[in-house]
């Protein structure tokens, strides 16, 4: 006879696995976080923010915190999707995020999980930066405007493709996604558009070129179903695999 | 000042530590503003060496191996936090990790670390060499021991000051001669501040922690020039890693430049106050969490002073109306009064 091992999830019951984040707990039993930095297939970073839980009533990231027997987790508070709601609007006006005019648009997990979360305006002062677009790759674009340093390019690159093409530098508000090449340059380095770094952005600041607008706006991922759909519904062979 | 002055002791607690824990290898992490200290700590290591107090068989104690290395860093405020000091000295950028796992269970290269401030090693030595009951009777009952103070700003006697767990903030201010103050940066930027109030509040865990910092202004001193300054200095040393406190205090260090320069309305301490907040209970590590403080802590205390510096509006926008224009007169070449836009006040 085992004793199966639980969580209180916004007063629900819900079992876990040794080992279990409470993301992956909540995931397994059908309950969506909101997240942009974490992936199923990556280790968990921790660094957005967006799933930012109470546990035992301290603020946690549901992605990187184990789950353990007993925990009283709050995840769909008022509290809480207000946080998230902030979280979303600061990485809105720290980058330049135009939607309209972007060939994501539709398949963009940040602009999702903004509709998710009701986010209806930037509500700060938009900061405009200026930071520099790569063209350089014959068959990539990088586009700095729309990252959000979620660092999943830098850890698939690193990870999966073995070619660590990718890096943060700076600091603070100045850290910007650098590329591992002498020159800088994409076009440089050794990535390839069949690499799993071309394939993971959220956002649409890595873009596999000849692509953009082979679906219609209307017919995108998020045009059928809601972020939070989408995430329960992941297969991890086609994670990524969603260009516009 | 105990590196210069008391290296030995520290490296003593440090290898008492490596003595209980039984760890091979220790690293003092010096930041490298503290260069200069280098060689002089090269040679302490050494004269250890030659004493056998590091290397091999310490005092003859077989399997008590122990040494020490020096690991300079670039002088990034966050890597004086336990995990953040870790990444950098495995070389990585420095920010902090997620927890748990905690450095006593995964640290240095994911082996058990113990860190701790050169105080902290200090005083162990001195423990060692007087006992726990001798170090117990200094302080008070949830604050043991002493603790060092780096006195600095509006006071006759600055320097390094050091008293039992307990003392209240009005005796430190009698001793260093400091008069006419209006408050004190107790802690550092991410401490409190405080007021002629509160003198009789004391310095322990239980009541006013701190690092070890303590800056003295008197009523000459524009509080919110301090906290604007320290504003700025939260979003240069932010890491980066998460979006809070990335995004967040840059967005404080502009609301802050906003009020100071005469352009904040009462809409915007509303803002700063909920953002503030928002930083503190959403960033990943203590610099976020921290890093409104003195925002909070002043606009806590003297409201009155930051009402006074706002505009009668209900609203004011936040860009500069006349700054904007500065790119279109640049490429008309013109400069006139009618290039000029005045910003709007009521």
């Amino acid at each position: 006879m085992s004793i199966q091992n639980t969580i209180s999830l916004d007063g629900v019951q819900i079992p876990f696995q040794d080992g279990d984040t409470i993301m992956e707990a909540a995931t397994r039993a059908g309950v969506y976080i909101p997240h942009l930095c974490h992936h199923p297939e990556f280790e968990p970073h921790g660094s957005c923010k967006l799933c930012t839980v109470k546990v035992n009533g301290r603020n946690c990231s549901a992605c990187t915190f184990p789950a353990a027997d007993g925990q009283q987790v709050l995840n769909d508070t008022e509290e809480l999707n207000g946080a998230r709601r902030t979280i979303t609007q600061l990485l809105f006006v720290e980058g330049n995020h135009f939607c309209p005019s972007c060939e994501k648009s539709g398949n963009c997990q940040l602009q999702a999980v903004a509709y998710f979360l009701n986010m209806l305006d930037p509500h700060f002062p938009l900061f405009y930066p200026h930071r520099q677009p790569d063209a350089s790759h014959p068959e990539i674009l990088l586009d700095r405007d729309r990252c959000i340093l979620c660092e999943l390019c830098v850890r698939a690159s690193r990870e999966v493709d073995g070619k660590n093409v990718f890096g943060l530098a700076g600091r603070g508000i100045d850290t910007h996604l650098v590329v591992n090449s002498a020159s800088g340059l994409l076009g440089d380095s050794a990535m390839a558009a069949t690499d799993k770094a071309a394939q993971v952005c959220p956002v649409g600041a890595i873009l596999v070129k000849g692509h953009g607008f082979e679906k219609p706006i209307g017919e995108r991922q998020f045009d059928r179903q809601d972020v939070s759909e989408w995430c329960l519904s992941w297969e991890p062979a086609v994670i990524g695999d969603q260009h516009g | 000042m105990l590196l210069r002055s008391h290296a030995h002791q520290v490296f003593e607690g440090m290898t008492l530590c490596a003595a209980v824990v039984g760890a091979k290898r220790g690293f003092l992490y010096l930041r490298g503003e503290y260069l200069a200290l280098r060689a002089q700590l090269e040679t302490v290591l050494a004269e250890r060496r030659r004493l056998n107090l590091l290397g091999v068989a310490i005092l003859g104690r077989p399997e008590f191996d122990f040494d020490i290395e020096i690991h300079l860093g670039a002088g990034a405020y966050i890597c004086g936090e336990e995990s953040a000091l870790i990444e950098s000295l495995e070389g990585k950028r420095g920010t902090p990790r997620n927890r748990p796992p905690y450095p006593v269970t995964h640290g240095y290269l994911g082996r058990p670390t113990v860190v701790n401030n050169v105080e902290t090693f200090a005083a162990a030595a001195a423990i060692g060499l007087r006992g726990g009951a001798w170090f117990a009777a200094h302080g008070t009952e949830k604050s043991r021991g002493s603790k060092i103070l780096s006195i600095c700003g509006d006071c006759a006697r600055p320097g390094i000051y050091e008293y039992d767990f307990g003392v209240t903030i009005a005796q430190i201010l009698q001793d260093c001669g400091a008069s006419n103050i209006f408050g004190v940066q107790v802690g550092g930027p991410s401490g409190v501040f405080i007021g002629e109030r509160e003198f009789d509040r004391r310095l322990a865990f239980e009541d006013l922690a701190s690092g070890g910092s303590f800056m003295i202004f008197d009523k000459t001193r524009d509080v919110l020039e301090i906290v604007r300054n320290f504003t700025h200095f939260f979003a240069h040393e932010s890491c980066g890693f998460c979006t809070p406190c990335r995004v967040g205090t840059a967005l404080l260090r502009n609301a802050l430049d906003k009020l100071c320069a005469g352009h904040a309305a009462a809409g915007d301490l509303v803002e700063i106050s909920k953002l503030g907040q928002f930083i503190r209970a959403t960033s990943h590590c203590g610099l976020g969490q921290t890093a409104a403080n003195p925002i909070l802590s002043t606009l806590e205390r003297f409201p009155e002073i930051y009402q006074a510096r706002l505009k009668s509006v209900a609203f004011e926008p936040g860009f500069d109306l006349d700054g904007e224009l500065s790119t279109a007169r640049r490429l008309t070449g013109r400069d006139d009064a009618h290039a000029h836009l005045q910003q709007e006040s009521v």
